[in-house]
């Protein structure tokens, strides 16, 4: 390294702690490796890995974390929201669509955005927001609305509004925006309402739509004779959790939501391409380049949104560009991300709907007769939480829900648009009146007859299990790990835990006493390196102790 | 009813009164409109009540007295509307009124129909924008629909919480018009760094700010050597600097600014 090398480091580092470079390029998003005090994307780069190179907070020195500052939200209801946090600034969302920066350090807000929605909104499950996307001097949020909001970063002052479905018809957006080069890539939800899917890509400056895909392929394409009749008009494949991307082959990779009806197939008879699916798209054009079905004809609601993980693995010996994939149906999988081929599945969880894979990697579905218990339950295996992998430890972690089963029953529903098109319904097995869903009381005597949370470290090489951290509630909470191989995550109990990422072993705990419902994010300001949950209307943020 | 015929009654009168007072000198020299022609104009308006409602917004999409219309903008527009009415949308056209009367009108519409208070003058939106752009340099502080600067406080939705009363004022007065979150901050740290900005938020350890360069700052109170909130405003006073129908046209453009 030469002395003018030298210089213009100690220049960049200095201009980086001044915020000197406010302006977030598609470049820095790409690289957002190398500035680690910064949380630049819905899961922190384009792999998804929700791993943070930040290491002043390590497995020795976790005990010492202790509570730096908290923000109280002025709204009602699960808070999903996953902050973004830029050269000392943190964005976040809060119900329905407000949008709030805060100093990092001190979390004192800067300014609160409040977005009105048309009042005709339908979600199935909340007025969730879980984030915006920035490119430049500009966030983007999508709306329950289903509308795609340009804000400005410095006082948030909206720049453009464009409408991306109808809401009439139940269309909604709850994602994060990914941002990749000169495009916003959203998708849109409503599965439970018999919308059509799709992904879609605007441009930042103008807000025009530049391509979109639509995840129920129409007559005519590749994929419809997967479907009987015209049960692809009202299809579902909603897309509700950011995707990722990979520069190297410039694809985009997004998971889609449960076929519609939910729990009835017999009325959608076919695959029923591209619901329960990851779709692998040109980010330059948005067309399909490969796809993988984790749930054929799906009838048990297993939506497989979670977020695509990126990592490169030696498998079987060779460097292997892969994605890995703990899905909503109980399947530990890898996939071969150039080329979508199924590399292996394993399951993590309780599993009947299917007794293991063909050649293809396809499942081997085995219904349970009617009354009787399948395992995963309607929630999953795994849900949309945020999973986890850390390059130093080669592990795969996901919040579980561990023996939970739900026992489905299957109705015909006619579709009406904008209406619940759900053909059916499930009840959990061993019925309690709190069984899990997002809203019950504090009281829990009962969950360890019809499931609990976990977090399991998953080996992606064997896709068995390392470790497991038991809870005795479940969990919705999502995971982050850092380079101080510490690994956080938290529950519906309430509780925040640091974990050696290797051993499992609890190094660290707070009782935060609400929900926790989103997964945590690390950053640093000034130095310090900081970790912040969400936990009911509380936002926390923990540091080492001075 | 007996309002309205009352109203007409007294309207007689004054088409008498109007012969001697001085004709059409609608606004005075700090555009506003004076009592005695909005007085004058809440008689007029009897003419108009029997569509437009006692309060005005008996009209869908039309509410006189909050300034909202649905094809015209300026004084200007309104004369010409009372000149030609819409008669394809049931309104007819004024040609009895003389152009006093139709001042007067005006005057009484533009100060939201309160007879006491002082109405403001509104005129050209377009002129307005490139008054703001232009000669007046709003937009050197201030930011409108994403462009412009961060100094001052974003106007892009000025015309939706903004009256022309408030407008003017801030224009012709700007430090009594100023409200607190907009005050101007000069911070100097225990290291001799000077940070000045505009206050976006403050608590009794920290203070939030968007500096001239633009940057969200955070800084605690604690690591300061002075900190002084201007009550006066940076922003200068547009009495001579702009004419009474320039302020006009910007007032019209501010009003214009609905947000998105």
């Amino acid at each position: 390294m030469t002395k003018t090398t030298v210089m213009l480091i100690v220049v960049a580092l200095a201009a980086a702690s001044y915020g000197l470079d406010a302006q977030v390029s598609s470049d820095r998003l790409l690289r957002a490796n190398d500035e680690p005090q910064n949380w630049l994307t819905y899961s922190g780069s384009y792999m998804s890995q929700r791993y943070s190179l930040l290491k002043q907070i390590e497995t020795s020195n976790a005990k010492n974390l202790e509570l730096k500052w908290m923000m109280q939200n002025q709204v009602f209801g699960t808070w999903e929201t996953s902050p973004l946090v830029v050269d000392g600034i943190m964005y976040l969302t809060q119900r329905p669509n407000d949008v709030m920066a805060l100093d990092a350090k001190t979390g004192r807000m800067f300014w609160l955005y409040r977005y009105t929605n048309s009042g005709r909104q339908t979600v199935c499950c909340g007025a969730q927001n879980r984030g915006v996307a920035i490119l430049g001097d500009t966030l983007f949020m999508g709306t329950l609305d289903a509308h795609l909001v340009a804000i400005d970063t410095k006082n948030g002052k909206p720049l453009w509004n464009v409408a991306v479905a109808d809401d009439k018809l139940a269309y909604s957006i709850t994602l994060a925006p990914l941002v990749v080069k000169d495009k916003v890539i959203i998708g849109v939800g409503g599965a439970e309402y018999g919308i059509r899917g799709f992904v879609a890509a605007y441009d930042p400056k103008s807000g025009r739509e530049v391509w979109r895909f639509n995840t129920i392929p129409g007559k005519g394409d590749p994929g419809n004779e997967t479907w009987s009749g015209e049960a692809w008009e009202h299809g579902g494949g909603s897309i509700w959790v950011t995707g990722s991307y990979d520069p190297a082959t410039n694809l985009t990779y997004w998971g889609t939501g449960n076929p519609g009806p939910d729990w009835n197939p017999d009325q959608r008879p076919g695959d029923n391409l591209y619901t329960d699916s990851v779709v692998a798209l040109d980010a330059g054009t948005g067309k399909l380049k490969w796809h993988y079905q984790f749930t054929p004809n799906d009838g048990y609601d297993y939506d497989s949104v979670q977020v695509p993980v990126l990592a490169d693995l030696m498998w079987k010996g060779t460097v292997t560009r892969a994605m890995l994939w703990a899905n909503r149906n109980g399947n530990f999988y890898v996939l071969d991300r150039e080329n979508g081929k199924f590399l292996s599945g394993t399951p993590f969880v309780k599993v009947n709907w299917m007794s293991g894979f063909d050649e293809g990697g396809k499942p081997i579905q085995t219904p349970q007769p009617p009354g009787k218990v399948t395992y995963p339950g309607n929630q999953g295996g795994t849900n949309w939480y945020s999973p986890s992998y850390s390059p130093r430890t080669g592990l795969f972690y996901v919040s579980a829900w561990e023996n939970y089963g739900s026992i489905y029953r299957k109705e015909t529903v006619p579709f009406e648009p904008g209406r619940r098109f759900n053909g059916g319904g499930n009840t959990v097995a061993m019925p309690n009146p709190d069984a899990p869903a997002m809203r019950r009381n504090a009281i829990n005597d009962w969950t360890d007859v019809v499931g609990r949370g976990a977090v399991i470290a998953i080996d992606p090489k064997t896709g068995q299990p390392k470790w497991k951290f038991q809870m005795y509630d479940v969990t919705d909470g999502g995971i982050l790990t850092t380079a101080g191989d510490v690994l956080f995550t938290g529950g519906r109990e309430g509780y925040f835990h640091a974990l050696d990422a290797r051993t499992g072993v609890e190094l660290w705990k707070a009782n935060l006493g609400g929900a926790i419902m989103s997964a945590p994010v690390t950053y640093s300001v000034d130095g310090k390196q900081y970790v912040i949950v969400n936990s009911g209307n509380v936002m926390a943020a923990f540091a080492l102790r001075e | 009813m007996n309002g309205f015929r009352s109203l007409l009654g007294a309207a007689v009168v004054f088409t008498l009164a109007a012969h001697l007072t001085a004709q059409n000198a609608p606004q005075n020299q700090t555009g506003t409109y004076d009592r005695t022609q909005i007085a004058a104009g809440a008689i007029i308006y009897g003419q108009c009540v029997l569509c437009h409602g006692v309060n005005g917004d008996q009209i869908t999409g039309v509410d006189l007295r909050q300034g909202k219309f649905l094809t015209v903008a300026s004084d200007a527009d309104l004369v010409r509307l009372l000149a030609t009415g819409r008669p394809g949308a049931g309104m007819p056209a004024f040609t009895m009124l003389r152009s006093d009367e139709v001042a007067a009108l005006i005057a009484y519409i533009r100060s939201g129909f309160d007879s006491v208070a002082s109405g403001v003058k509104v005129g050209d939106a377009a002129r307005g924008a490139a008054l703001f752009s232009g000669k007046g340099a709003c937009a050197t502080c201030h930011r409108v629909g994403g462009r412009g600067a961060y100094a001052a406080s974003d106007l892009s939705e000025i015309g939706a919480v903004r009256k022309p009363e408030s407008l003017q004022r801030a224009l012709v007065d700007p430090g009594a018009a100023m409200i607190p979150a907009n005050r101007s901050v000069r911070a100097v740290t225990r290291d001799g760094r000077t940070i000045r900005g505009r206050r976006l938020n403050e608590d009794a350890y920290t203070i939030q700010l968007i500096d001239e360069q633009s940057r969200l700052v955070s800084l605690s109170k604690a690591d300061l050597r002075s900190f002084e909130l201007s009550p006066t405003s940076s922003m200068p006073s547009y009495e001579t600097t702009l004419t009474v129908d320039e302020r006009a046209d910007v007032i019209a453009y501010l009003l214009s600014l609905k947000g998105r």
